[in-house]
């Protein structure tokens, strides 16, 4: 599976200012901190604004806030605002559907996209979070017992 | 016979199950599945209430009223995996959910494998079933390392 490239902005931008919901983050803040182009996060922002996940706030020091349900909105929720997920291309018109191996291939495909449907529908915005943060402690610990024996030798 | 804790918070007690909770059992597993299936439930709680240090069924309680049930068992190489706990079923009323009795009961659950030894728990979910999935994850869970696969039979 390969999101496409806008799809994968608007995440990180809403899971990065939900992250911070106290703040106002600028369109370059969060470009510059996924190392994406300023311009192409636009009209990404552009699209999460009218899905109301996140607002602009105007004026010196503005960028933008969350705006959204952080238990209640998916990682789908997000995803679905710029494409829609599916492993195989549904057309039953595509040469080859109607035959018996396309219909055990749509089969199998169906089984996949199921499970994809299934993780990004079960995911909010705040569990991401929260795996996040684990990582980050595992990350940190590591770190840390790392150091540790470092200073041992 | 492990100890099983009693955890109490501003208005849910979690306590271990009993017979007399046999009705409220039952409808919250309605309420849930949609399906009414007494025998079944009467034959788990019995089996449940036998003496046996794997297995815990839990019910939460608020103002004398049943409003969760959860049950589990500690299993050992079912499907090649070393021990760990089973989260078999786990249903809120309708009105008591979004106030943290799921997670509740399942703290407490996990506590009960915890001091039986055991350091993973697992449980299965329909794909379909986006609510109870999330609320899993929510807990934490992540998909393990297996796959279920199934086909007819008959």
């Amino acid at each position: 599976m390969k999101l496409q490239r806008a799809t994968l902005l608007g995440l990180y931008a809403v899971l990065e200012l939900a992250d911070q919901p106290e703040e106002q983050l600028s369109r370059t803040d969060i470009a510059r901190k996924f190392d994406v182009s300023s311009n192409h996060l636009s009209k990404v922002m552009r699209e999460l604004g009218r899905a109301g996940l996140v607002e602009a706030v105007r004026g010196v020091g503005g960028g933008y806030k969350f705006s959204g349900n952080a238990k209640r909105t998916t990682l789908m929720d997000v995803i679905s605002i710029f494409e829609s997920l599916q492993v195989d291309c549904p057309d039953s018109r595509e040469p080859g559907k109607d035959t018996a191996i396309g219909m055990a291939l749509d089969l199998v495909f169906g089984e996949i996209n199921e499970t994809i449907h299934a993780t990004l529908n079960s995911i909010s915005i705040d569990t991401l979070l929260m795996i996040k943060n684990r990582s980050v402690k595992a990350q940190n610990t590591e770190d840390s017992a790392t150091l540790e024996e470092t200073e041992t030798f | 016979m492990i100890e099983k804790q009693e955890v109490t918070s501003t208005y849910i007690i979690i306590r271990e199950a009993m017979m007399d909770d046999i009705d409220a059992i039952i409808d919250i597993d309605i309420q849930a599945s949609t399906m009414e299936k007494p025998e079944y439930w009467r034959y788990i709680l019995e089996l449940y209430l036998q003496q046996n240090d794997q297995r815990c069924f839990l019910v939460a309680e608020q103002d004398n009223h049943i409003i969760g049930l959860i049950l589990g068992e500690i299993r050992a190489w079912e499907f090649g995996s070393a021990s760990c706990g089973w989260v078999f079923a786990i249903g809120v009323t309708e009105q008591g959910r979004l106030h943290g009795v799921g997670s509740k009961m399942l703290d407490n659950l996990c506590d009960y494998f915890r001091r039986a030894g055991v350091s993973k728990v697992k449980t299965m979910v329909v794909r379909q079933n986006h609510e109870l999935l999330s609320f899993f994850r929510s807990q934490g869970m992540m998909a393990g390392p297996y796959q279920e696969l199934e086909k007819e039979v008959g």
